[in-house]
């Protein structure tokens, strides 16, 4: 075999770098957001609940943005009658982010997680952090 | 165990009610959710607007007005007249009634700012020529609305109004708010959509009347057209109104008293 130290040596570097990204990736990276709830508004809730249940909202709430966009700039009904009978204003900035007023410890942690970049703040108003 | 039939029966009967009731009473705790309009709601068939240009003594008048709807929508003020965003201006007489022009007409008129917005026509081009439905009118009060989210900025609706009442955001219009003044409630809008007055409809909504009628001290008045008994009404009976280019058949839903015509703005 012609120069097989050097081809060995070359294989050992290459796999090496190839992992790399494996090796120091160990334990980064996968760590789950853990949006925080520790604004204010809901420090200040007797009994601390979303607008549905806790799973619903994780899964639903894109969809529940959407839904409550079109009724309110659609079909003009503003009111939001959740399952438990309680009734909120369907809205982003006047509702949703006034209990979330820490967006970024909230909303963005588990958006920048998933990739999802939501274009809503192009013209919706977050809300002042730190408030 | 063996069941006859008739037992078998008798408890898929009973076993069918109590699965029924079950049902019911979980329905009495938890329903679906429901979307219901504001019961504050301000309802009516086909909202309209009469202002009445005499009684703007002022510019002050006409400012104080547009000034409160742009603060309130969070409208830019873009210097650039080429960029400007808007929902309720001042044009010149020559452009708001080109076809009222005459020379003896007298100097007052000639000059005189009047105020210009959506006319909330009943038959709006605008809508007929969006391909996608952004722009939409209210089949319940007859407002012309703007769903901002559907908006791709294709500007077939500023070639459609006739009334130069939308605007296109060419630049990204939040670098042109007053920090100040921003009204932390309401969207802004971005690059790339267009904008135009929805006659406060998120107001009518929960029980007032829009904003440039409530801040004019009785210059704009705001009813349904269709409700015999409402102000406007009582107003369009008493005194001569004209509207915007009724010739091309868009049935505009804003009204103008202008002084000098015979009764003017006495009802108002
Ligand atoms: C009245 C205050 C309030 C309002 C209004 C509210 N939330 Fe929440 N939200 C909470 C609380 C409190 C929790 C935590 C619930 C729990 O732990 O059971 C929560 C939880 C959530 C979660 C799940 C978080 C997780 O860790 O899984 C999401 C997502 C969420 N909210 C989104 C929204 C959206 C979107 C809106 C508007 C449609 C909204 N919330 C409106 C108080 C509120
Ligand atoms: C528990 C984690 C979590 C929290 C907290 C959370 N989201 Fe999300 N959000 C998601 C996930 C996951 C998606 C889906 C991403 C996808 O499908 O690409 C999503 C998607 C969305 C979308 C649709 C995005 C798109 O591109 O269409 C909107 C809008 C949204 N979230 C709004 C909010 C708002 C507003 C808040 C804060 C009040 C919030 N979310 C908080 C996890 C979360
Ligand atoms: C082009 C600008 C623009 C973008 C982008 C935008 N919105 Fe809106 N949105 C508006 C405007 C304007 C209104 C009307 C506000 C009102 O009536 O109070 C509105 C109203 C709403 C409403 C109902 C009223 C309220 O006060 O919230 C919801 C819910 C909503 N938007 C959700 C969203 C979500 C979710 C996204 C992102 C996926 C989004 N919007 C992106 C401009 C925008």
């Amino acid at each position: 075999m012609y120069n097989g130290g050097k081809i060995i040596l070359g294989l050992i570097v290459f796999i090496g770098l190839m992992a790399a990204p494996f090796i120091f990736g160990l334990g980064k990276g996968n760590a789950k957001p853990n949006p925080s709830i520790d604004t204010p508004a809901i420090k200040a809730m007797e009994k601390k609940q979303c607008v549905e249940a806790k799973a619903v909202m994780k899964t639903e709430h894109m969809k529940m943005l959407n839904d409550w966009r079109d009724s309110v700039v659609r079909d003009g009904k503003r009111l939001y009658v959740a399952t438990d009978g309680k009734k909120y204003d369907m809205s982003l900035q006047n509702t949703c982010m006034k209990c979330h007023s820490n967006k970024a410890q909230f909303c963005d942690k588990c958006h920048i997680y998933v990739g999802a970049k939501p274009y809503c703040w192009d013209c919706h108003i977050a809300p002042k952090e730190g408030a | 165990m063996k069941i006859e039939r008739r037992e078998f029966l008798k408890l898929a009967g009973l076993s069918a009610i109590f699965g029924l009731g079950g049902t019911a009473i979980a329905a009495s705790v938890q329903q679906t959710p429901s979307y219901i309009p504001d019961p504050k709601e301000l309802t009516g068939k086909r909202w309209a607007l009469v202002i009445n240009m005499d009684k703007f003594k002022t510019d002050a008048d006409v400012k104080r007005v547009i000034e409160v709807c742009h603060t309130k929508h969070n409208v830019p003020n873009i210097p650039n007249p080429k960029q400007e965003v808007k929902w309720i201006f001042t044009e010149m007489m020559e452009n708001v009634f080109p076809e009222q022009q005459d020379k003896y007409l007298t100097e007052h008129y000639k000059h005189m700012p009047f105020l210009t917005l959506c006319n909330h026509c009943a038959n709006p081009p605008c809508v007929r020529v969006c391909p996608t439905q952004a722009t939409f009118k209210r089949k319940s009060d007859g407002i012309v609305m703007m769903d901002m989210h559907r908006c791709i900025g294709c500007r077939f609706c500023m070639a459609g109004c006739p009334y130069g009442a939308r605007s296109l955001n060419w630049i990204d219009p939040r670098p042109y708010l007053d920090p100040k003044k921003i009204n932390p409630e309401f969207p802004t809008r971005m690059k790339g959509v267009v904008e135009k007055c929805t006659l406060c409809y998120e107001l009518i909504a929960v029980g007032k009347i829009p904003a440039c009628a409530e801040a004019s001290n009785g210059a704009i008045v705001f009813g349904d057209l269709e409700d015999p008994k409402s102000e406007v009404r009582k107003v369009l009976a008493e005194t001569y109104t004209i509207r915007r280019k009724p010739e091309l058949g868009t049935r505009p839903s804003v009204y103008y008293v202008i002084g000098g015509m015979k009764d003017a703005g006495k009802g108002a």
